[in-house]
């Protein structure tokens, strides 16, 4: 293994919430060292000047969307492998929505399989709550934690029936599982591509009520209280939604919450003359929602921001925006997008890799996400400040799908690090 | 404290307020000036100005007399081809913008798509492809989702008009509408005009509520909570669920068709409930001005929306006039659209 010397780096270091100029030294894939002031070169350590660039623990995105099985042009794992190295995205915690769904550990084998394989990142396969994501019968959810799933989710599908769902929350509470459930209240959500409010009204779409989000995290709250178990909410979306997850977190209930980057950064107006890539699930919301939502990371209450990264391709978004597909790749803009939030002066840096790295990394018991000894060289070094305007086609996802096509951004990944081996480099550190 | 997030361009502008309309060319003048309207397509309401507006109005005015002469025919589409792109039914609007199109001496062809392609996994891109081989010059399109003549109008190469759009706009609808009022009422600004029944899933009352709004009229919109769209009031409009409340001295009553589908006790209990609290019948009209007209825009149920006898009252009831002010609003604006094809394709050959 190779040993490592970073140089004159800014790290982020989300536990203790600071950022500090100094250096870190890393040992067979492990952070070895960190600290400023001057340090010594160690044995056969290849030195890494930073230049002041920021050093920061790699992303663990819980909710990527692979399309294997089922969907491979849309992406595969060695597409979307590269993506994440080039995003800063150090772990790939992947969605059980394929075809079919990975819901079987047999299933979930192939997936670990093609991950290891073609993926240069670290990749965590989810498995389904119930089989064929159809909220009937729990999958078998201890053979597929053995198998490595490391949460179990039907993604957006809520499981309707209130019985299975407890049953499945109750068994999984046996095994230890975490379960990951879309808070949504479907009667009302049905058929919805946007959110109801005076711009759903002027484009005639079909909107679902914010109110809905709430709803659906009422009941789950009610059946996390009945059943004890492990919950993380994948996305609050929406201002009257917090009230109810606070309440829930004061009650000591072993729930979290996470946020898409979209969610953080756009907002419903942003569809304008009906763009299909920013039809996304849940839909865009209005502006106060995404300020309140965007002060619930700061706060901490929400826990986790995610991509959420799902690849569509030309012909199922090419469609009226009823009909068109939801969804949009992030893994490469989750970074640039997040540095939005920072220099808007919303979010500091500590606070975006705490809810980015440090958090999802808690939540699913790994050592990742920090930067302290011990920990995993999992790193990403990144300039927050470079700007650039964003082209689709550059993008190293097979689907293009983006809602920051020809957008200005600020800040790139510069390098990428897993087990202290580089996965990306940006070709000029410019 | 609001930082300062970016807003896109197409943010500002759905903030933005209309502009001011202007009171010049009320009426017809008798000159015609194809200038002022610079559009390449008719795909809302929305992007139209005020005096956009006039123009197209002030050429109808034209075309209403030219329908009414013995021999209806003129040559202002003479060599341009037309398509009708009906993806859901329609006998009226469709005939209308044939009829439109044949005595401007266009070659019309009419295509029902929804049966047709779209079964066979079709996407709306690929139909825009196959049109742009076909060299149409106005393409008349109509589809039972909300923007998907806006996504048609990007891929193809020739003048879009939007003929409905799920619940978004029915622009010729709403410019029909509003050569009815200005020529029963002579003007369109200052009247006092009620919009009455499903609101929500209307998008004559959309177009209409945008037109009547630019043009600075007064709307009221009447109907049961259930099928007013979300935060409608932000359009500058005054609701009302009691009709007598809200057609009290209305320059204007304008009924909207309830669909079959929407009758079912999902958003009304029954039928005749709605016609007891929302029909347009005798006595709750007395509570509108006493020489306000009725409109529809068809096809009428009577006795679910209106009264028959309001319906066929010759004194109130202007429907039949709305049925010919079609025609010549889509005349005027096929005339106006293909004025700027035609300039713009001189344009690109210089």
């Amino acid at each position: 293994m190779t040993a490592l010397l970073f140089e004159n780096a800014r790290l982020i270091d989300p536990e203790a919430g600071t950022v500090t100029t100094g250096w870190l030294h890393v040992r067979d894939g492990v952070i070895a060292a960190t600290g400023t002031g001057p340090t010594e070169l160690g044995q056969g350590e290849t030195v890494i000047d930073c230049n002041g660039k920021y050093l920061a623990p790699g992303i663990v995105d819980i909710g990527v969307k692979v399309c294997e099985p089922g969907e491979r042009h849309k992406e595969s794992y060695r597409s979307a492998g590269l993506a994440a190295a080039a995003g800063g995205v150090t772990t790939m915690v992947t969605r059980p929505d394929t075809t079919p769904a990975t819901d079987t550990p047999e299933t979930l084998e192939f997936v670990r399989r093609r991950a290891n394989e073609a993926a240069p990142v670290n990749v965590l396969p989810m498995a389904a709550l119930t089989k064929g994501r159809e909220g009937r019968e729990m999958t078998e959810i201890g053979f597929l934690m053995d198998a490595g799933a490391v949460a179990f989710t039907d993604c957006d599908h809520v499981v309707r029936d209130t019985k299975v769902f407890a049953r499945a929350l109750t068994y999984a509470r046996s095994c230890g599982a975490l379960v990951i459930a879309h808070p949504q209240e479907p009667g009302l959500s049905a058929g919805a591509a946007a959110t109801s409010g005076k711009f759903a009204s002027l484009r005639g779409l079909p909107a679902v009520s914010p109110m809905a989000e709430r709803m659906g995290l009422d009941r789950d709250v009610a059946l996390i209280e009945m059943t004890g178990a492990r919950y993380h909410a994948d996305q609050i979306t929406t201002a009257r939604a917090l009230p109810a997850l606070e309440r829930a977190k004061k009650n000591g209930f072993d729930i979290t919450a996470g946020v898409s980057i979209h969610h953080l950064t756009l907002n419903e107006l942003d569809v304008a003359d009906y763009r299909t890539f920013f039809k996304v699930k849940p839909p865009l919301r209005s502006e106060d929602d995404r300020m309140a939502v965007v002060e619930a990371v700061g706060s901490g209450l929400i826990d986790i921001i995610s991509s959420m990264h799902t690849p569509q391709d030309e012909e199922s978004k090419r469609l009226p925006f009823e009909e068109a597909a939801s969804g949009a790749v992030a893994l490469e803009t989750l970074l640039p997008a997040a540095m939005r939030l920072y220099h808007a002066g919303q979010l500091d840096l500590p606070q975006l890799f705490r809810a980015m790295a440090l958090n999802p990394a808690k939540r699913l018991g790994l050592p990742s996400g920090r930067i302290t000894a011990g920990a995993p060289a999992d790193l990403v070094l990144f300039d927050p400040d470079v700007p650039f305007i964003l082209d689709r086609s550059t993008l190293l996802s097979k689907s293009k799908n983006t809602p920051f096509d020809g957008q200005r951004m600020q800040g790139r990944v510069l390098a990428t690090y897993v087990a202290g081996q580089s996965v990306y480099e940006r070709s000029s550190h410019a | 404290m609001r930082p300062n997030y970016p807003r896109t361009r197409a943010t500002e502008t759905l903030l933005a307020r209309p502009p001011l309309p202007s009171y010049k060319a009320e009426t017809g003048t008798g000159e015609h000036t194809h200038m002022s309207f610079a559009h390449r397509h008719l795909l809302g309401i929305e992007p139209l100005s005020p005096s956009d507006i006039q123009s197209i109005l002030d050429l109808a005015d034209t075309y209403v007399d030219l329908n009414r002469q013995p021999t209806k025919h003129s040559d202002a589409l003479a060599g341009l081809t037309q398509i009708n792109m009906f993806f859901e039914a329609s006998t009226r609007t469709q005939a209308s913008f044939e009829l439109a199109g044949k005595r401007l001496g266009a070659d019309v062809m009419n295509m029902a798509m929804q049966a047709s392609s779209l079964k066979k996994g079709e996407t709306l891109i690929d139909t825009a492809l196959t049109l742009n081989a076909m060299h149409p010059d106005l393409l008349v399109v109509r589809h039972p989702h909300s923007g998907a003549v806006d996504l048609l109008a990007q891929k193809v190469n020739c003048a879009v008009l939007n003929a409905g759009d799920g619940r978004h706009e029915h622009p010729t609808q709403a410019l029909l509408d509003a050569l009815t009022i200005r020529r029963k009422k002579g003007r369109l600004h200052r009247l006092n005009i009620a919009i009455c029944g499903d609101i929500a899933h209307s998008r004559v009352a959309r177009s209409n509520i945008l037109l009547l709004g630019k043009m600075e009229s007064r709307i009221r919109l009447i109907g049961p909570p259930t099928l007013m769209p979300a935060q409608i009031a932000e359009f500058g409009v005054e609701v009302y669920d009691d009709m007598a409340e809200g057609l009290k001295d209305v320059d204007v009553v304008m009924m909207l068709r309830l669909q079959k589908e929407r009758m079912d006790g999902g958003f009304i209990p029954s039928e005749r409930e709605y016609f007891y609290r929302y029909g347009l019948d005798a006595e709750k009209l007395a509570n509108a001005k006493d020489d306000a007209i009725v409109m529809h825009p068809g096809p009428m149920n009577r006795g679910v929306e209106i009264d028959g006898e309001i319906a066929d009252d010759i004194n109130r009831s202007v429907i039949q006039e709305q049925v010919e002010m079609g025609v010549a609003v889509r005349m005027a604006a096929m005339d106006l659209l293909a004025h700027n094809l035609r300039a713009a394709r001189a344009g690109d050959a210089a």
